[in-house]
């Protein structure tokens, strides 16, 4: 497959989640169910790495963080307000953060015990 | 000739807000490398700090740097569905990992939500900016959407959410060795569910399992903590 049928793969997934989340009002976004929707699709195609599916997720993927940085700008709109309430802001969003982040890890850690590594059988 | 008239038509143009967003993050990668990829120098961090830069001293507003940046936010949703790729390549641990993805993603969104309200309540915010806090942990289509449906400052939400993001790209690795949490599955689910895309990204760049157990998590943490807030909230926070 060419790099645009899989760029056109990966946007009729997204449209389709999106559809479906409006349709059945799921309390999801689109993409997300685009995610699952694509990943079935690779499960059942099974493309090699030279494919274009791969080759357009992975175009995607490799700048996915530059993506952010226009929401993250949008700081500089409530900068009065964050400034009037840093401590319960800004401190509250770190302590929680590293409190949900290291819970997680440490139960997946703990969890990890009882499943075994995902060698090839 | 007009200056200015030719200065608005290019400010009221998409491409205004793609080539600072483009450029800043160019800049912001020349520096993380040249700095020797420290997660201090963190393209995203840099990046925002000069674009706020700029549209401070210039007064060009947000508005008129989103006609052009949210093109470049658009392209979040086709490469969320694109997380689905290093999910199918490591799909057989994935499956084998079953019982600690569900088990700590689950505890982690009420986790989230628990914390997010009741450190800020505690540190003096008012109820409202406790409610915008609850659901940071999400990828920020949910979490925005969710702010609005418990009461919270919807844009508050969206920034906190990315900044949260951005704060786990800089520090999320380091503090997940610091407490022992070694095994690349648990850093993941851990990134991924505490904090969403850019912490997905910044899983991708460690390993291929960690990346694809992170966007694992950030799919499911976006359903279950959807799923009970609103159940977990009317639990620690009663309608005052």
């Amino acid at each position: 497959m060419s790099l645009i049928g899989g760029l056109v793969a990966i946007l009729t997934c997204q449209l389709a989640g999106e559809f479906l989340v409006e349709l059945f009002a799921l309390p999801l976004p689109g993409p997300v169910l685009g995610m699952l929707l694509f990943l079935i699709a690779l499960l059942v195609r099974r493309p090699g790495p030279d494919s274009g599916l791969v080759r357009a997720g992975d175009g995607l993927l490799v700048h996915l963080q530059m993506f952010f940085i226009p929401p993250a700008v949008g700081v500089v709109v409530h900068a009065a307000l964050i400034g009037q309430h840093w401590l319960p802001i800004v401190v509250g969003m770190l302590a929680s953060w590293a409190v949900t982040l290291l819970a997680i890890g440490g139960i997946a850690q703990l969890l990890a015990r009882f499943a075994p590594k995902g060698e090839p059988t | 000739m007009n200056p200015d008239a030719a200065a608005q038509a290019v400010l009221d143009s998409p491409l205004f807000g793609l080539t600072v967003t483009l450029g800043a993050y160019w800049v912001g990668l020349r520096l993380w490398r040249a700095l020797g990829r420290t997660a201090l120098a963190h393209p995203v961090l840099t990046a925002t700090a000069l674009i706020a830069g700029v549209l401070a001293l210039s007064g060009i507003s947000y508005e008129q740097y989103l006609i052009g940046g949210q093109l470049i936010t658009f392209l979040l949703g086709p490469a969320t569905v694109a997380l689905a790729l290093p999910l199918y390549r490591q799909f057989t641990q994935v499956r084998r990992a079953a019982l600690l993805v569900v088990g700590s993603v689950l505890v982690g969104s009420v986790i989230g939500v628990i914390s997010g309200y009741l450190i800020t309540s505690w540190l003096g915010g008012t109820r409202e900016l406790a409610l915008s806090m609850a659901p940071k942990s999400v990828t920020t289509p949910i979490s925005v959407a969710l702010a609005e449906r418990i009461g919270g400052i919807a844009p508050l939400t969206a920034v906190i959410t990315v900044v949260t993001g951005i704060v786990a790209a800089v520090v999320g690795p380091a503090l997940l060795t610091l407490f022992r949490i070694t095994d690349p599955r648990a850093r993941g689910l851990a990134m991924g569910g505490a904090s969403h895309g850019i912490g997905t990204a910044r899983a991708l760049q460690e390993s291929e399992t960690a990346g694809a157990f992170s966007g694992l998590s950030m799919g499911l943490s976006g359903l279950t903590t959807s799923l009970i807030i609103g159940v977990v909230l009317t639990w620690i926070a009663p309608l005052g």
